[in-house]
């Protein structure tokens, strides 16, 4: 039977809400599942653990320097934890996850499965690749174990358990690194939602013509909460920065409604916005491929319907 | 001190991926390839430490098939002044390459390494994490900004909760984020440079480096796609239709 380790993901007490969701692919996989909560205090992280439907065991592991939950401090003690006999070692396909568990698969020998979207059994995976124009299907040796991170986007959260599961605090004797030190966290400073979570996101493309003219994008998403993106093409004339280009060589993205604006669909753009919910293109091209793939297409000059659609919504 | 840059050749992003119909992988024949442009973000961070006088000599590293020596030229072409190439004819993955890299880094006494944060083919975003860990070296992902002084990097860090600065002794290993600069275009002159550069070809076996157990890849399928919706006539309509969804 499947023995899982679910990487209890926290910051400041609080579990990551991403957890419930892995634990929802663990669940998929079938057998124990037990959550390890690494932090300098992590009680309550661990009772949050503990509350989700399908764990089994909560260990909490304190530790002054895992406060920051730093990779290189986290991995060894993960790695001393897998080899007690877990089949499986699972982290959420967030940043943290993302950089912690490639270490703790190279330090047990075994290739990762990155970015799993769906569970076949205990050792069949579906994983996206080429910005999830394609689906890869693995099957994963499972000796020693299998090392994977879960894309959020995929699950769905386990729901409350009707009991909580145990919670047992462990100390493990692994000498830790002293080699990379934690300075700041700052955290994202703009008004506007940040691209990558906002539920709605305004995207302006070449169409858009120079950066001042960009102020008509800024100021619909400001009216509708957005954040906002950007082709490639306006990024490389020099409108915006890199930061805010959507696509594969960006951020992918999945809001709950998009507007395409002056976007004319370049495959490497559509990589980056495939799961958003609802598209709206507006472009002046009835040819532009970006409406093969939009929910509602508006045809026609921009420099108008956006100043009209803000004034309307 | 001397910089190692990976670089990997992967179907350009502007191509649209196709699926082969035996779902044995994607069509590679006849597609454009071009280097990862994560890497090219890498490379540039190298070229600019070199241009500051941070760094004396950049080593640019590829491990794969014969056609990854366009992609070393392109990585000369940027500014490395050699390159390694890790020649290897069968597919291999993350593990086996960040063996073959981390072997590299050794060989070459580099101090540090930088590596795009992930390959936009099969986006693992696996390989720099790896290597940092054979090394039991530090490791900054998903870099936006890096300042070197003296045995350390600052580096400040793309994470979901915003900006994360950390300090690591060098050596280490680095990961490019798409913030962390825009690389410059490449000019005749130094693609005609990039030619006469010399690029050493190893491979696993001399690297010490036995491949490690893979992923079998069982198929690779097609997405389902989205379906073409409606066009509306006026911005009217348009609001009409996301009000009646309740998504405005």
């Amino acid at each position: 039977m499947s023995k899982i380790l679910v990487i209890g993901q926290q910051a400041e007490g609080k579990l990551n809400s991403g957890i419930a969701k892995v634990v929802s692919a663990a669940k998929a996989v079938g057998g124990e599942i037990h959550v390890v909560v690494f932090a300098a205090d992590g009680s309550a992280a661990a009772a949050q653990a503990a509350a989700i439907d399908g764990v089994t065991k909560v260990i909490q592991i304190d530790r002054a320097e895992n406060d920051h939950g730093l990779a290189v401090i986290v991995e060894p003690q993960i790695v001393a934890l897998a080899k007690t006999g877990y089949s499986h070692v699972f982290a959420a396909g967030t940043t943290f996850g993302k950089d912690l568990l490639p270490r703790v698969a190279a330090k047990l020998g075994v290739q990762q499965v990155s970015d799993i979207m769906a569970v076949h059994g205990a050792t069949s995976f579906d994983r996206p690749i080429y910005a999830g124009n394609a689906i890869l299907t693995v099957e994963a040796p499972a000796e020693p174990c299998i090392v994977a991170t879960i894309r959020l986007a995929s699950f769905q959260a386990a729901g409350d358990a009707a009991a909580a599961a145990p919670i047992e605090k462990q100390t493990l004797d692994v000498s830790l690194p002293t080699h990379t030190r934690f300075v700041k966290l700052e955290a994202q400073k703009s008004e506007r939602p940040e691209l990558q979570s906002a539920n709605r996101v305004v995207s302006g493309g070449r169409a858009l013509a120079s950066s001042e003219n960009f102020s008509i994008i800024y100021s619909l998403a400001d009216k509708l909460k957005a954040g906002v993106g950007a082709s490639r093409a306006a990024v490389d004339s020099g409108y915006v920065p890199n930061d805010m280009q959507v696509g594969q060589t960006g951020k992918i993205i999945a809001p709950e409604l998009y507007f395409a604006i002056g976007i004319s669909g370049a495959i490497q753009h559509l990589a980056g916005i495939k799961d958003a919910r609802t598209i709206v293109a507006i472009n002046k091209d009835p040819e532009a491929p970006i409406f093969e793939v939009a929910d509602y297409g508006l045809v026609g000059d921009l420099f108008t319907l956006v100043p009209e659609l803000e004034s309307k919504v | 001190m001397k910089a190692l840059v990976s670089v990997k050749r992967v179907i350009d992003y502007n191509v649209r991926i196709q699926v082969k119909p035996d779902g044995s992988g994607v069509v590679t024949d006849g597609v454009k390839h071009s280097v990862n442009p994560f890497d090219e973000i890498a490379m540039e961070e190298a070229v600019r430490l070199k241009e500051k006088g941070k760094i004396t000599e950049i080593i640019a590293v590829t491990v794969g098939g014969a056609k990854c020596e366009e992609t070393l030229r392109t990585a000369l072409a940027f500014g490395a002044d050699r390159a390694v190439h890790v020649k290897v004819d069968e597919e291999i993955q993350s593990l086996t390459a960040a063996q073959a890299l981390a072997a590299v880094f050794k060989k070459e006494g580099t101090e540090i390494f930088f590596l795009g944060k992930q390959a936009i083919d099969d986006d693992a975003a696996q390989t720099g994490q790896m290597v940092a860990a054979l090394l039991d070296l530090p490791q900054a992902t998903f870099a936006s900004k890096v300042e070197i002084d003296g045995g350390k990097a600052t580096v400040t860090r793309e994470v979901d909760a915003g900006l994360e600065t950390l300090e690591i002794d060098l050596p280490a290993i680095i990961t490019t984020d798409l913030r962390l600069n825009e690389p410059r275009y490449l000019k005749l002159p130094d693609i005609m440079k990039a030619k006469k550069k010399p690029i050493e070809v190893v491979s696993l076996a001399d690297l010490g480096v036995t491949a490690a157990a893979a992923l079998k890849r069982v198929k690779v399928a097609t997405p389902p796609k989205r379906s073409k919706g409606v066009m509306v006539k006026t911005v009217d309509e348009l609001v009409t239709a996301l009000k009646g969804k309740g998504l405005i």
